[in-house]
This record gives C-alpha cells, structure tokens and sequence, in this order.
C-alpha cells in the first residue's frame, strides 16, 4: 500500500528528492515520498557496497521500476555502514513507508558541515510545488 | 491455457528417428548426461493444437491493423515465403563452394546493388542481422576510418538526438564512443544552435533518423550536413524510418556516409513475434574498405566471396548474414521496381490521412504535415480525465486494433506514435479513426470502461511489477509456483477466436 | 500494385481530408536540394509469376543439400528439419507480429518464448535464457559484454578450437568494449586445462566449444573449473543437438552456455537467419541481453506472460543498457521450441546417438582403408577430422565431381592443417551414404 504525501520536519532534503536523518557524524539517507511517487511501484533496488565511498550530488546507487531506471544522488558525501537489505529483499517497501523502514543506506559523513548546505522541509516542499 | 510441459505425458513422442544398426560408442564417462533435459512429451496432434492455440492468442499484421510506430508493420507478401522455402535457397550450406552457389551470391549482389541506388551510396555489406547491429557496424567503421587518419583517439564523441531509438546511444557505448546528446526545436528538427556548440574537433559523428521518430523529416538536413563535415566527422543514417523517403530522398543525397536498412521493416520481411531482421550497410566510398568480410563481388558473370580486405573490421556475425531475409526482401523489391517511391508516397499518405482525422481528438505536439508516421498526445486526456496513453492503448483492443507504440519517443508526454504503412485500406484507417475518437469520449463519459481495458483478449491488464519483482522466467515443473492457473472459461474462449 | 489498397477515388478523397492537392505536397518539407528529382534506376517490376521463374532460375544455380550427399558442417548442419516445424511457422499470426509490447495481445508468442527459454534451460542446466541473439557467433560477443560488467576485468580467453568465426566476431567487438582477447593454443585437438587456467588469471571469461571445432570432445569439466580457479567466468558454446548425450555446462560450473540453435530446427538457409541461444546462471540475470518474458497474473488472476526485467534493455536504460539489441530472432528460436518439443528427451537422445553411431562408422571404415584421423587420441560426437594426404581443398573438388560434398577443408581458416576434411555426419546419413564416402575419398585421395 503506497503511503500518503508526507514531507516530515526534522529531515534535510536535496533537490533531486532525497532525505538525510542527520545523527552526530552519521545519516541514514532515502528517497522522498515525491521520489517513490513519480518513479511508481519499485521493483529493484541496486546498492552501493558497504564501505564504498559516496560524495554529494553524485550517483551511488539505482532503483528501478517496470520501465524507469533512476539513478540515486547522494545527498551527502561519506562512506557507507549499512546498506538496507530488507529494500533488496522488498523494493516496495520504498513506497509503503519512505521516511521509515524504506530508508536506503547508513553513511558516515565526511564533511559535518555538509547538512547544512541542503534544503529544510520548508525549502523542499516549495521546491516540489514549483515540479 | 496449459504450458506445452503441463500437456506433456511421459511416454508420449513426436518424432521418429532414423536408428542406423551400428554400435554406439561409448563416450567418456565424466563428460555423459547424467539426467535427461525435461523437455515436453507430446505427440504430433497435440503438439499442433498447442501452437495453434498459442497463435490464435496472437495478433499479427495477418490478424487486423497494426500500426506500431517505427515498425512499419506492412503485409508481408506470400510469394516471399514460397521463394524463400525453394530448396536452392533453403536446403543451402553457407560453406559451399561457390561454384555450387552462383544464385544465391548473384542474389546478394543484386540485392547489394539495388540498396546502394536506394540509398545513394556506393558501398553495401548485408552482414548485420538487425537494424541495432547495423548501427554497432557503422560506429566500428567509423573508428576504424578515423583509427587510419591517426585521429580515433582524440574523435571520442558521437552525438544523438533527444528523440532517437534507445539502440542509438545503446550502440554508442557498446562502439566504446562517448554519447553526446542534442536537443530537438520547436518544429520537431534537431535544435541546430545546440549542434553548433556540442560538435567540434573531438566529435567522430551523428546518428540520426530522418524522418525522426516524431514522422518529421528535418528540413535543416543540409546545414546538418555541412557542420558535421565541416569538423571532419561523419554521419550516419539510422534507417528504422526509410519506408518514407524510398525514391524521394536519398541518405547519401542528404549527406549520410553511413546507412543502414531495416529489411524487415521497408521491404517486408516477417517481423516474427520480435525477429528476425536484417541490418545492411550502405557506405561512401572512403568508407568501403573497412566494411565487414566477407564482401560479396563480381568478377565479369562469376560472383565470389572476398575475404581479402586488409583495412575490414572483421566480421560482425556468421557467415554472409540472414540470407533467408535477403530472399525475401529481394523479392518485395523486384515486385516494386522503380515504383518504390508509389510505396513511400501511399505510406506518407495513409499517415496524412490519419492525422488529419484524429487532430482534433488528441492534441498534436508539432503541428505539421507527417512523413510516414506521426506522434499524438494523450495528455489532456489524462489532465481532465485521468486517462493515460497506456489506457488508450489497452482500450484500442477491444476495438479490434493493435495499438500504436506508446510513451516514445520520449520528448512527447503521454505519446501515441501511429504508423499505418502503405498496404492498409481506406476503410481500415476510417475504423481506427472512429475507434480512436470513440475513445476519447469514452474517456470523457465513461472512464472506467476505458480504465477497464482490455476485456476482449484471453488475459486482462497483466501486472508487471509481479513479474520484475519476482521473476519467473521459465517452468519450474513440479515446483512450479501457483499462479492460480485455472482453465478459461467458454466465454473467453469465444474471445480469443476473434483474436 | 498489389500490396497497396488504395483506389484512385480513396486518394482523391483522402488528399481532400488532409487539405492538399497532390501527393507531392506533403513531401513540401524534405529540401529540394536532397531530393532525388528521377526514377530510381532499378529494373522494371516483374509480376508474382516472372518473380518466380526468376527466384527459381537463381535457386537452380545452387547445389543444395538435397542435390549431392553432403558431409559439410563446421557450424551449419543438415540435420533434419520435421514438418511440424514449417507448419507451425507458417501460422500467420506467429509469423507477422512483432515484439510483443502489448501483452494482452501476444499472449501466444509470450508464452511460446517462455517454454522456449525454459527448453533452453532444461537444455543447458542453467536458470535464465533471453528469447534469443542472432546467431552462435554474436551470443558469443555477448557472453563477454556480460562477462566485463561482472567481473570488471578486460580480457577474455577464446579457446583456438573454438569455431573460428565465433573467434572472428568476438575480435571484432573486443575493441568497442575496452576488451582485448588472449586465444588457448589446443594440444592435439584439445584443451589442455592446465593452459587455460594460466591464461585466464585476471579474465573476464573463458570460452571454450563442446564439442570443439574439430568435432572433439573437449575436457569440459576440467577446463569450467580452471577457469573458476582463475576467477574468470566459464563460457560453454555447446551443440545443442549433443546435449542428449552430453552433460549440461549448468551441470559443470559453467556461468553462461551459449550456442548457434540452427541445428535444432532450422533449416541452413545458406547461413541464416537462426538463432542464437544464450543462458545462463542466476547471479547474471541482470546482465542479460535482450527480451525475457515471466510469468505473472492479471486482476482477474488470471496466469499470463509478460516482457519483464526491461530495465536492462536499450530503449529504458539507453547508453548503460546491457546490450542494443531489440529485433532478434524470436520465429527461429519458435522452431527450436518445436523442434525439441517433437523430439522429446527420448527423440534428442536418439538423434544424438544415430549421429554417433554413423560418424563412428566413418571413422572406422576411413581408417580401415588407410586413412589417418587428424586428432586420434580424441573422442567426437558427430564430426571429425580426416587426413586425406593432399590438401583436402582439392579432394572437395575432385569428390564434388562425382556427387559428393566431403566436408570443410580445415586449411581454410588454419595453418598446418591443409591436408585435414572436416566430415560431419547427420541422422539423415545413413551407413550406405558413409560407405559411398569411403569408397570416393578412396578413389580421390587413396593411397
């Protein structure tokens, strides 16, 4: 069941629809409930390998649906801890539940100062409202 | 309807093999099967039942009107089947020696000749076996053209329309290029401000189709022409859309160093459920001694196969390519002769016909006079009414119609793309028009059912994101998954005779 | 013009609807500059009976398979091809459609592709099989696309033994792939493991034939295992025909089995179109080439088949696709799902060991009157190289004079081996056919 149109505070957020859930030096990053919505039902989720390093605004990873592919851009630059294999095992949890149990990776930030170049709720929703 | 395994009994057969009294040998026992393949077990009668049945759940350009743009899906002449089947052609080794295949070389020839008129250059291979190798074939060329001028290195580029088939940048990087995308105008040509800036001293080419995916032939193609060859690049010439121009405008002529020709698509070989194809070449002079071996030539009223071509790319598939196509094909044109340009001109007509009877049911993104196909918009179809091109599509079966190709090209949302081709009558263009608008009301008063469709074919809307997310992609016999298969009932059966 | 509908009245009232007064004008847009302005310069149209007389004048000139006895194989093989088979390709519906896009509306090709993938599969014990490659040549250059996605490596090991046009198209493509290829010299007619594990250190795949080029069976087992010693992805061209007999690549560790699927129902057709076949494990499902069709249910729940994992292919994934190609050879492998469906297990069996029983017999009737096996330490299936003691180029000709094709002249395509004929003996051979040979080769090449 495909969740309903949330943009949660307390997260950051890129243009390119991804969130970040900033803890200390670490963030757990996903897609958004615009990202999930626009790409339809996930059928695929392609990670990158723990320990990889990411950087911002660049591609680590791939989701896919029936006839889209969609390059996953990284928030936040970093190197990955934990990759969230219950989206593997179930790509649709992406759409059920983005902010939660549908979160994509674990990282360790590189650069702390970072978060703070990204847009607050406020900033995404107006960006949203523009697509 | 029952997979052929779940109709197979063991014990049954089909075949009768010919058992020679003789000894067989034993062979190394490491290298021996050690369980038999599960193929299905069936006799002849119920083998044929079951690919009757399977036909009869397919829709071919036999079974109605077929209109999917960019796959020129004309009838497929009969005769070309007989000629194909003629024991001289059929029953044919591709290693005889060619004093024992005289025809057959002399029918490639012809066939090469007739190809290098049409498209206005000199050289053919008829190697490639589809339209996507034949594009593979020309980058190879082009490296190796460039490789000889000392310039492959540094000419890394080749660029592609925003409107082009997904094979043209696939092709690209399977070449080893690096793709370099250009936009498309507001006439629907390529945007050639935008050209200007990406082609320059590291650009080896372009691959373009003419007329375009959208059924627009680019009225910029010289000035085209002149900046491509004025930075010492080349061009190729994706022939997917050449059932347009046959007789009225040549590749070469536009300027093209490189063409290929789909023959399943012009000259009317049978699309085959997906294939097969056949991909010929067509080059500039310059071009001709890096074309694939073997080459096909003749020497005074003797015809050979060359191999001795130091500069070749080598060879791109199995011996001189799909030669039951060239057959047909061969024959398609020879019944044509000249009056090839009445086939592109009835094409361009039938296409004209259509849009100018369903412009004011669908919106029309680039407002001109089509080529052989053009692109409609579903939409405002789907801003005020929810419907997709998807339903459109779904719904045109219950009318009795193939759909059009849909979602492409993909600069044009919700996308109907409509290629009638020449073989179709009046009277079938005027029910598509009327099923068509029928359903554009229908979307207006009556969503749902458009929302609905299919309900006439053996299966409804099938659902796909089941099928990526947990592949099943072949029979799994005893552990086969429950697909809650259950056997169709009278009423489905009745419609699937109207298949 | 036959193949057009159109009346004279329906153009006149069609260019009426769009608004123009001649057929012309709607070309308004193409530059007069790269107009053509004449006829093309073709000859004039010829009617459905003198196309005939013509295509049946150019055929005649063909001695084809049914017209001398032949022994020719090296890749294209006169196995029988049962009627069943051109019936069912005939049906119209099967033969003109076309990529099944539209599901709802090629429920019968989804389905025949997906019992074909599943024959393949039985065929080669491997667990994925796209709908088809061109030919045993092209699968084998995707084989190691595949192969430098899944490894990242960038070179792959080519078996010499391995048919030489395979080897030809593979060095075609490697250049376009950042891929260079490194070629295992045989010993004796086979491969030695021991060299293909060495050459395969830091490969993408190794690629060998079973049965070989020289119809030898080769170490298979051994050399799937030297190359996943070595880390490289073991790549099987298999007869289908000899998998009856011989075990399957999935059953030996091998990634991927490919293979040219003439042999299996369709006719020679002087060298295409077939089809190529390409399976292969699990793990390189998403490195796939080209079409696959699943299983899946509409609303109703009812069962049905769908192109699926697209995701892979050009016309979505563009530039990172797995592959370009979109035609394919969809009728053709159609009449390998046929043909193996009329053979059954017991039938490919069978088929198999008639071509072996014969072939052994011509091995031994060859040796018994003098001649001499190019490979004589090695086992074969249904092919094999014979020393004629002159170049075998010119024992074809001598023996073509008198009815009979001997077989492929191996000097042809390799050095050394000028005075070996290539013999590849079918089903449709009998012992009386082989006798005939002996006794030709005999009286052109006995001593």
């Amino acid at each position: 069941m495909a969740a309903a149109e949330t943009y949660p505070d307390g997260l950051k957020y890129h243009p390119e629809h991804d969130w970040a859930s900033i803890h200390g030096d670490e963030a757990t990053l996903g897609v958004t409930w615009y990202a999930q919505d626009s790409l339809g039902e996930l059928v695929h989720y392609e990670p990158p390998d723990v320990g990889a390093t990411i950087s911002k605004d660049n591609p680590y990873g791939e989701v896919e649906s029936v006839k889209a592919v969609s390059d996953l851009i990284a928030p936040l630059s970093g190197e990955v801890l934990e990759v969230n294999d219950k989206v593997v095992e179930d790509p649709e949890t992406v759409n059920e539940d983005p902010y939660g149990e549908g979160w994509l990776i674990k990282i360790r930030l590189s650069d702390i100062t970072e978060p703070d170049r990204l847009l607050d709720v406020e900033a995404y929703r107006a960006h949203v409202a523009e697509l | 309807m029952k997979l052929i395994f779940e109709r197979s009994q063991s014990g049954r057969r089909g075949s009768t093999i010919p058992i020679p009294e003789l000894p067989v040998p034993k062979l190394p026992p490491g290298l021996l099967r050690r369980e038999p393949p599960r193929l299905p077990e069936l006799s002849e009668p119920e083998l044929v039942r079951h690919f009757t049945e399977l036909s009869t759940r397919t829709f071919g350009i036999d079974t109605g009107f077929y209109p999917l743009g960019s796959c020129t899906m004309k009838h497929n002449p009969r005769v070309n089947e007989r000629a194909a089947a003629l024991p001289g052609f059929r029953d044919l080794h591709p290693l005889q020696e060619e004093d024992g295949a005289q025809g057959a070389l002399e029918l490639m020839w012809r066939l090469q000749e007739i190809l290098a008129e049409v498209a206005g250059l000199p050289a053919v291979s008829l190697q490639p076996a589809a339209g996507s190798q034949g594009e593979l074939t020309g980058l190879m060329l082009m490296r190796a053209y460039f490789a000889e001028r000392g310039e492959d290195e540094r000419r890394r580029k080749i660029v592609v329309p925003d409107t082009a088939h997904g094979t043209n940048p696939a092709s690209v990087a399977m070449a080893g290029y690096e793709l370099s995308k250009v936009a498309t105008d507001l006439r629907g040509n390529v945007e050639i401000e935008h050209l200007r800036e990406l082609v320059d001293e590291g650009t080896a080419g372009l691959m373009l189709t003419n007329p375009s995916t959208l059924g627009l032939f680019d009225e910029q193609i010289e000035e085209i022409a002149r900046i491509f060859h004025g930075a010492g690049a080349l061009m190729y010439y994706d022939g997917a859309n050449l059932n347009a121009v046959c007789g009225i405008s040549r590749p070469g002529d536009m300027g093209f160093d490189i063409v290929h020709f789909n023959l399943h698509k012009t000259f009317s070989q049978p699309h085959g459920g997906g294939g097969p194809g056949g991909g010929p070449i067509a080059v500039r002079e310059r071009l001709e001694p890096f074309l694939p071996v073997p080459a096909i030539v003749r020497d005074g009223d003797r015809f050979r196969l060359d191999h001795d071509r130091p500069k070749t790319i080598g060879r791109v598939r199995g011996f001189c390519g799909p030669f039951g196509v060239f057959v047909r094909s061969y024959a398609f044109i020879r019944m044509y002769g000249p009056a090839l340009r009445e086939m592109s001109e009835v094409a361009v007509l039938n296409a004209n016909y259509l849009l100018a009877r369903l412009r004011d049911g669908y919106e029309l993104p680039f407002d001109r006079l089509c080529m052989h196909e053009f692109v409609l918009s579903a939409r405002s179809l789907k801003r005020e009414y929810g419907i997709t091109a998807l339903d459109v599509a779904k719904r045109l079966m219950d009318y009795g119609f193939h759909p059009p190709t849909i979602y492409f090209p993909l600069v044009v949302p919700e996308a109907l793309m409509i290629e009638p081709t020449e073989t179709e009558a009046k009277e079938t263009l005027d029910a598509f028009v009327e099923a068509m608008l029928a359903i554009a009301r229908e979307a207006a008063e009556e969503p749902e059912t458009v929302k609905a469709a299919p309900t006439s074919r053996p299966v409804g809307r099938l659902d796909e994101v089941r099928a990526a997310r947990r592949p099943v992609v072949r029979y799994g016999f005893s552990e086969h998954p429950d697909t809650g298969f259950r056997p169709a009932d009278p009423r489905q059966l009745e419609a699937q005779k109207g298949a | 013009m036959s193949f057009l509908s159109l009346t004279d009245a329906d153009r006149v009232a069609m260019l009426d609807a769009i608004g123009v007064a001649s057929i012309a004008e709607l070309f308004d847009d193409i530059p007069s500059g790269v107009r053509l302005g004449r006829q093309l310069e073709l000859e004039p149209a010829l009617s459905e009976p003198e196309l005939m007389a013509h295509l049946e004048e150019l055929a005649g000139r063909n001695i084809h398979a049914g017209a001398e006895l032949s022994f020719l194989g090296a890749g294209i093989y006169d196995h029988y091809v049962p009627a069943v088979v051109d019936a069912v390709l005939q049906r119209g519906e099967l033969l003109t459609a076309y990529t099944p896009y539209q599901a709802e509306m090629s429920q019968g090709v989804l389905q025949a592709i997906f019992e074909y993938q599943t024959a393949i599969c039985e065929l080669t014990g491997m667990e994925v099989s796209n709908a088809s490659g061109y030919d045993g040549t092209t699968v084998a250059a995707d084989a190691c696309y595949v192969a430098k996605h899944a490894t990242g490596r960038s070179t792959v090991v080519v078996c010499e033994t391995v048919s030489p046009q395979v080897r030809q198209v593979i060095e075609t493509y490697a250049p376009g792939f950042g891929l260079e290829v490194v070629e295992v010299g045989h010993r004796g007619g086979t491969t030695d493991p021991e060299d293909l594990r060495a050459a395969s250190e830091g490969a993408a795949c190794a690629i060998f034939q079973q049965p070989n080029f020289f119809g030898c069976l080769e170490p298979a087992p051994e050399l799937a295992a030297a190359a996943n010693d070595a880390g490289a992805l073991p790549v099987a061209h298999v007869d289908p025909l000899s998998l009856g007999l011989l075990e399957a690549p999935g059953r030996y560790g091998c990634a991927l089995a490919i293979g040219e699927g003439q042999g299996a129902g369709n006719h020679q057709s002087f060298g295409g179109p077939h089809y190529g076949f390409l399976a292969a494990r699990w793990d390189y499902h998403r490195r796939m080439p080209g079409r696959i069709v699943g299983e899946t249910l509409d609303a109703a729940g009812e069962r049905g088949y769908v192109l699926t994992l697209q995701t892979r292919e050009q016309h979505i994934r563009r530039e990172k696709a797995t592959s370009n190609i979109t035609t394919n050879q969809t009728l053709l492998a159609i009449a390998g799902l046929v043909y193996l469906s009329w053979l059954g297990p017991q039938g490919l069996r069978e088929v198999g060991e008639t071509c072996l029983a014969l072939s052994a017999y011509a091995k031994e009737r060859l040796q018994a009157v003098g001649f001499e096996l190019s490979f004589p330490n090695q086992a074969t299936f249904k092919e094999f190289a014979v020393r004629v003691g002159r170049p075998a180029a010119e024992v074809v000709r001598l023996s073509r004079e008198r009815g009979i094709h001997p077989g492929y002249a191996l000097g042809r395509d390799h050095a050394g081996l000028d005075d070996a004929l290539l013999v590849a003996v079918t089903e449709k051979r009998t012992r009386g056919d082989v006798d005939r040979l002996v006794e030709t080769l005999t009286e052109v090449a006995g001593r």
